[in-house]
């Protein structure tokens, strides 16, 4: 009998479903201020003075903060990145400039939320607007400079060369150069926006109640930035409304509503964002421009060399960033088996809003840009698509890649059949080609991703080799409570991701108990849960690191009550038992009716200890265990190393056509195949898939953040935004089939992220449809307008050449 | 260039009796207050929640008198005189009510934040609508975003309870 793999109904469910989570904006506590923020309406502008006379002298208003404020009490925020880049200056206002539509420049604490707004507008901000960067190849022009003082826009520049390229081109019998691709900038936008209360107490401690999805990580950030030692920082979250990596950078607003509370006797402030300041300034996903595309490939279709330069925006400030400027290479060659790969990296900062992890992060943008070469390299030279792949995709592993990555398992040729059976291929093959014979644009289109998931911290030492992180690690404590309940608190701060019930199901396998009698503490707070500095959830890593953490722990537990029953009913611990009896929990000699429940261990531990007579003392029943993966320190110099341990993989499959008189890619069929190693719930499982693919559906036809030229934000309401809803989602033929990880304990790997899948399948679909029209699909956003401008301007005599020997 | 606008001023309050989860509350709101305000903020009745604040998402939807409503584009004083329900009225007696169980059943959520204006807006289908098809349930919540589940579980959960409610 194992709960593992079982679909059990989520412990989080029962709350959730009555109403009665505890989202932060919930938090009504008598007494509070509220936030609301003056955000500069420019992409760029000089602030000459800001006069905040009106809105101190408005009744109920009990401070305002201005970039002087922050400058007299803050630190800048720590940066991640090498030389220059480490001189950027981010504080939680601007300071003398204004570097993005949607910047906070002033902020007002007042005794309502509508006062505050009040007050807002009563600030009067004196701006001279000035010239925007709004791409990133102007900006790496460095004639308008977003950050004055470090003397440049360039942020990162590295190259990630291995193999020997120049050879393979020498040797090539096709070589494809592909002009220029673009992945838009778009996020997953959590229903929930950010929010945060914030007190800094009498004692000098500043208390957050928040939905940042990374404490552990917050707290080493906003510490310093407040000038402040880490333990005296609090970080608690209890229900998040989803996050998707975008809640990672909320800090600057904590910040911000401590610098309030401490403005004002330690008054708690309460900030909740709207959405549209969430889609103005609350972090958008990276935005990658690849120029210069060569593909060597020999004469059978199989690619043997790629070369490039890839120039990421990462919006204003660096945040983050640039460590997704290595986080991408731990998918370099996606899911193909070439060896000689040469990609320069740049990054720069722009007049956007920052880049924030978003779900897919880095590595989307890299197997788009690969999955992109694949379909244009097969298009052009005749080779149908799903031939294409099954030449080059990797088949043997585990697979080291070119920079020393450990791809662990999978079976890609397998969920490319399995998704062509699920999506009924031939029907559509034979659709397509009766559509087109009638004019018709119909495509069908594949994308294989994958999901890397438990990063070795040590790739940020590429990126900047004098960070001193490294590994990766995620930690619980599970303990028995006075009645023998058992306790498990873990080191994640989940948002729909179910981590209650996952490690309930671990925790009932180990201790041969039921689930239901496992509590799994909700919510997250740094002075209780354990943790260390990686602990939180994010980058597909809960399956592997959280549920070792949990696997672990129940190790240490079940040793000590071996001990402790041993002792109890003198009897010898290999003949002890665990399981269920008619007193609950317990612990048994092997066929007999000797036993002694959890409730009488804990008693004896905690209550009851002369009993022991000074035995066993270093048995609390209360253990605390931390999961480490086996990493090395990648080689910094080469770039090499193993960057993540798992690599879940997608395999999906798109029909489209596309509407002659709307422009609109109607989405005819849809199939879509999961490896994620052996499924610990398969319910939850299917529906990180399902949302994962919707996500992705969204950004290809739907979501995207379009700035006009002056960095005014054209997307910045959900009406504009149009986030994808019930009408606009196709059906969903899912499948999965289970390669166990030989890396993890329990042969599962993480996933959620999906790996970006129907981004790449969509635009791999527009293309088949308009191929024959001469079109190549090189931006990976594919609205009505888009699709409207690209059968109105075919691009394929510009886009691509083909240089056959 | 200056970016002022004066807009404080004092306001004067107005009255309202409005019945919510079958309780009568008299108050006394500012003309601006939006109901979604005036149910999570005066109430304390937190499970409507607010997503978009522009009636795209659906987050804060209620039932006005038996329609469904986002109730952050109303007034608390356009509420004046009606019924309203939440999320909170589901449950009866400690039994959840059909839709609840059958969102849990289903996974028909994750992080939970679009639920309680999901179940609102099934409530007020599955009462013209016994029986809905795919498309019918497809547009019954359309108002409603969800970013956690891509949707299709909670298709099946409406359809699991409208089979377990038509069975009762």
């Amino acid at each position: 009998m194992s709960w593992v793999g079982k679909s059990l109904r989520r412990k989080e469910d029962d709350r959730l479903v009555r109403g009665h989570g505890l989202f932060t904006d919930d938090e009504l506590g008598e007494g509070m201020l509220h936030l609301y923020i003056l955000r500069s309406p420019y992409a760029h502008a000089r602030i000459n003075s800001i006069d905040t006379s009106a809105a101190e002298a408005l009744p109920g208003v009990a401070c305002v903060l201005t970039g002087k404020d922050v400058l007299e009490h803050c630190d800048p925020y720590m940066q991640l990145g090498p030389g220059p880049t480490a001189e950027i200056l981010d504080y939680s206002l601007a300071r003398d400039k204004a570097l993005y539509q949607g910047e906070p420049v002033a902020a007002v604490a007042a005794e309502t939320p509508q006062l505050a707004m009040d007050a807002g507008q009563l600030i009067d901000v004196d701006y001279d607007m000035l010239d925007a960067v709004m791409d990133v190849e102007t900006a790496l022009e460095n004639e308008i400079l977003v950050h004055d003082n470090i003397g440049t826009n360039q942020t990162w520049n590295g190259v990630y060369e291995y193999g020997d390229v120049d050879q393979a081109f020498a040797d090539a019998a096709h070589v494809v150069k592909i002009d220029r691709l673009h992945f838009h900038r778009y996020s997953s936008t959590p229903l929930e926006n950010n929010a945060c209360v914030a007190e800094w107490t009498r004692h000098g401690e500043v208390e957050f109640l928040c939905n940042n999805n990374f404490a552990g990580f917050a707290k080493q950030l906003l510490a310093p930035g407040l000038r402040l030692p880490i333990e005296k920082i609090r970080v608690r979250t209890f229900d998040v409304g989803g996050a998707f990596g975008n809640k990672i950078w909320n800090y600057v607003y904590m910040a911000l509503c401590a610098l309030a509370s401490k403005k004002t006797g330690g008054r708690r402030v309460k900030w909740s964002e709207i959405r549209t300041e969430h889609l103005l300034a609350s972090g958008h996903g990276n935005e990658r421009t690849y120029l210069d595309t060569e593909v060597a490939l020999d004469g059978d279709g199989v690619i043997t060399a790629i070369r490039s330069r890839h120039l990421d925006d990462c919006g204003a400030y660096t945040r983050y960033e640039p460590l997704g400027c290595v986080i991408f290479s731990q998918v370099l060659a996606a899911t193909y088996k070439l060896r000689n790969i040469r990609i320069e990296m740049t990054q720069a900062v722009t007049n956007k809003c920052p880049v924030v992890p978003n779900r897919g992060y880095s590595r989307m943008q890299q197997l788009w840009f690969m999955e992109r070469v694949v379909d244009i390299c097969a298009h052009e030279l005749g080779i149908p698509a799903d031939e294409m792949r099954l030449k080059n995709y990797i088949t043997d592993f585990p697979y080291e890649t070119p920079n020393g990555c450990v791809y662990d398992s999978g079976d890609y040729p397998k969920m490319l059949d399995m998704a062509k059976e699920l999506v009924e291929w031939d029907k559509w093959v034979a659709y397509r080609d009766e559509a087109r014979a009638a004019g018709r644009h119909v495509g069908i289109g594949i994308g294989t991703t994958l999901d890397s998931g438990t990063n070795n911290f040590g790739q940020a030492q590429i990126m900047n080799p004098y960070l001193p992180f490294s590994g990766n690690a995620e930690a619980c404590i599970i303990r028995l409570d006075f009645d023998g309940a058992v306790v498990v608190t873990l080191g994640t701060g989940p948002s729909g991701q179910g981590h209650e019930t996952s490690a309930s199901q671990v925790v009932a396998d180990e201790l041969n108990i039921d689930p239901a009698m496992v509590t799994v503490r909700s919510g997250f707070d740094t002075n209780w849960n354990t943790f260390v500095g990686h602990s939180g959830s994010y980058a597909s890593q809960f399956a592997v690191t959280g549920l070792s953490a949990v696997h672990g722990a129940c190790q240490k537990l079940k040793a000590e009550m071996r001990q402790l029953a041993a002792f109890m009913l003198e009897a010898s611990e290999e003949d002890l038992v665990l399981g269920v009896g008619d007193e609950g929990p317990e612990l048994r000699v092997k066929g007999t009716d000797k036993f002694v429940n959890y409730w009488a261990m804990s008693n004896i531990v905690n209550n009851n200890n002369a009993v022991l007579q000074g035995e066993l003392p270093d048995v609390t029943l209360n253990v605390r265990h931390v999961y480490r993966p086996p990493f090395k320190v990648p080689d910094v110099e080469k770039k090499f190393g193993n960057l993540t341990l798992t690599y879940a993989a997608q395999l999906h499959i798109a029909v489209v056509e596309i509407d002659p008189a709307t422009s609109r890619v109607e989405i005819k069929a849809y199939a879509a195949v999961d490896d994620c190693g052996t499924v610990i719930n398969p319910q939850i499982a299917h529906g990180q898939v399902h949302g994962a693919t919707v996500h992705g559906i969204g950004a290809a036809i739907m979501e995207s953040f379009d700035y006009d030229e002056t960095g005014n934000l054209l997307t910045s309401t959900f009406s504009d935004y149009c986030p994808i809803t019930s009408v606009n989602t196709p059906d969903i033929a899912y499948g999965n089939i289970e390669t166990p990880s030989p890396f993890s304990y329990n042969g599962a790997k993480g996933m959620g992220e999906g790996g970006g899948a129907p981004v790449h399948t969509m635009s791999a679909a527009v293309q088949d449809a308009l191929h024959g029209a001469g079109v190549i699909v090189t931006d990976s956003f594919t609205s009505p307008p888009r699709v409207f401008d690209m059968i109105r301007n075919p691009n394929r005599e510009t886009a691509v050449s083909v240089d056959s020997r | 260039m200056s970016t002022t606008e004066v807009v404080a001023h004092e306001v004067d309050k107005i009255p309202v009796e409005i019945t919510v989860n079958g309780t009568v509350y008299r108050r006394e709101v500012e003309p601006r207050l939006l109901l979604v305000q005036f149910i999570r903020e005066d109430l304390r009745l937190t499970g409507t929640h607010i997503g978009c604040d522009t009636t795209y998402c659906g987050a804060c939807t209620i039932l006005l008198d038996g329609e469904p409503v986002k109730s952050c584009t109303m007034l608390a004083v356009q509420a004046d005189g009606s019924d309203v329900q939440t999320v909170e009225s589901l449950e009866k007696d400690g039994e959840l009510h059909p839709l609840q169980t059958a969102f849990s059943e289903n996974h028909g959520l994750q992080c939970g934040y679009c639920t309680p204006g999901m179940l609102m807006s099934s409530v007020a289908l599955l009462a013209k609508n016994p029986n809905p098809s795919d498309k019918d349930i497809r547009k019954g919540i359309q108002g409603n975003l969800c970013r956690c589940t891509g949707y299709h579980n909670i298709f099946k959960s409406i359809e699991a309870a409208a089979a377990a409610m038509r069975e009762e």
